[in-house]
């Protein structure tokens, strides 16, 4: 009796765990934004990052993330804007070199309209932001898709000749998209 | 016959050639300089006064197409009068083709043209390293043949007008036109 009782609650823990997800299948995941220059919106990207992402479908309020972003891997759209990038200027990347950001709450927006609330450190300030997002399945995974807006001075990004916001704006959005796995077995 | 250009497209002509002279200094001169704020801000300058001239152009050659210029005088040989029209040919083929090189490039780049900051104007061509490139020696080639056949045009225009005294300049310069 009492063994059947053990693995009814084995057998609970195991499907409330089947149901989550957090596999993070990083080629068909990214990171990217876009920085508006003399008007002209210049896309970029980070190509690398990790991301600890758990999403139950069932329950996605319960869900939380933690995105780590190599800012090394950067690509600001041009090879004269990467050289610069890492500079005390812009990232101060010797100093600080990775971006994180890590959820504290999700509440549901809608149908499948969820928002992240979360802190956001970059170059050694950290910053309350909201990011909004979808989730979705897809095959075998679930697919969260959003993007929010930053103000780059606020972290000291692009500072001294660059802090100039008729050259580069100091809004940037940036557009995340994680394809997220059941557990490898 | 008429003796000049019409005003329309004396004015086209020499706002034209007003934005010629200030964008090609400005591209020199821009892309040497170090990445910093006013090179984005040159580079810009210079893609608003290339649309310019671009859509002016389109304008000009409208015009022209329907109103025959002046007739060359009399007293040039064939070979000159051919020149003359090699030269103003290759001229206006250059005023539409170097812009356009120079919005492809841009969008090969990855850098879309936006007019005066505001009129986004579609790319034509996916960004592209190798094509970028390519288009960067083209638009510069392209600039230093137009800068060649300019000094043609100019020179044959001052000979016309100081050793022959004929009224080949006044054409496109009415002011000049010597009272009678």
């Amino acid at each position: 009796m009492k063994s059947g009782l053990l693995s009814v609650l084995l057998l609970c823990f195991s499907s409330a765990t089947a149901e989550e997800f957090n596999t993070l299948h990083p080629q068909q995941s990214s990171v990217t934004f876009v920085s508006k220059q003399m008007g002209v919106p210049v896309a970029g990207s980070f190509n690398k990052f990790s991301a600890d992402i758990a999403v139950n479908p069932a329950k996605p309020e319960t869900g939380s993330a933690q995105i780590s972003i190599d800012l090394n891997s950067m690509d600001a759209g041009s090879a004269e804007a990467n050289d610069e990038l890492g500079g005390r200027n812009w990232f101060n990347t010797r100093q600080h070199p990775v971006a994180r950001f890590v959820s504290s709450q999700v509440t549901r927006l809608g149908a499948d309209r969820y928002e992240a609330l979360g802190n956001m450190t970059i170059k050694g300030k950290t910053l309350p932001v909201k990011a909004p997002f979808t989730l979705k399945r897809v095959g075998g995974a679930i697919v969260v898709d959003g993007a929010f807006p930053i103000k780059r001075l606020d972290y000291g990004i692009g500072t001294g000749i660059w802090a100039d916001t008729s050259v580069v704006a100091d809004e940037v959005k940036i557009t995340f998209h994680f394809t997220v796995g059941k557990p490898r077995q | 016959m008429a003796e000049r250009y019409t005003r329309t497209a004396i004015l086209l002509h020499w706002l034209i050639a007003l934005l010629i002279f200030t964008a090609f200094p400005l591209g020199v001169y821009m892309h040497e300089l170090p990445f910093s704020p006013d090179k984005l801000r040159f580079y810009s300058w210079h893609k608003w006064i290339g649309v310019s001239i671009f859509l002016l152009s389109i304008v000009r050659l409208t015009w022209r197409s329907t109103h025959r210029p002046p007739p060359l005088p009399d007293l040039m040989a064939d070979w000159e009068k051919f020149a003359a029209h090699a030269v103003h040919f290759s001229l206006y083929a250059l005023i539409i083709i170097i812009p356009l090189s120079g919005w492809l490039m841009s969008s090969a780049k990855g850098v879309q043209t936006v007019w005066l900051g505001v009129l986004p104007l579609p790319d034509l061509l996916g960004k592209n390293k190798e094509l970028g490139d390519l288009l960067k020696e083209v638009h510069e080639s392209l600039n230093f043949l137009m800068l060649g056949l300019i000094l043609a045009h100019v020179g044959a225009a001052l000979k016309h007008h100081f050793i022959e005294r004929d009224n080949v300049l006044s054409r496109m310069l009415p002011m000049l036109r010597k009272k009678s």
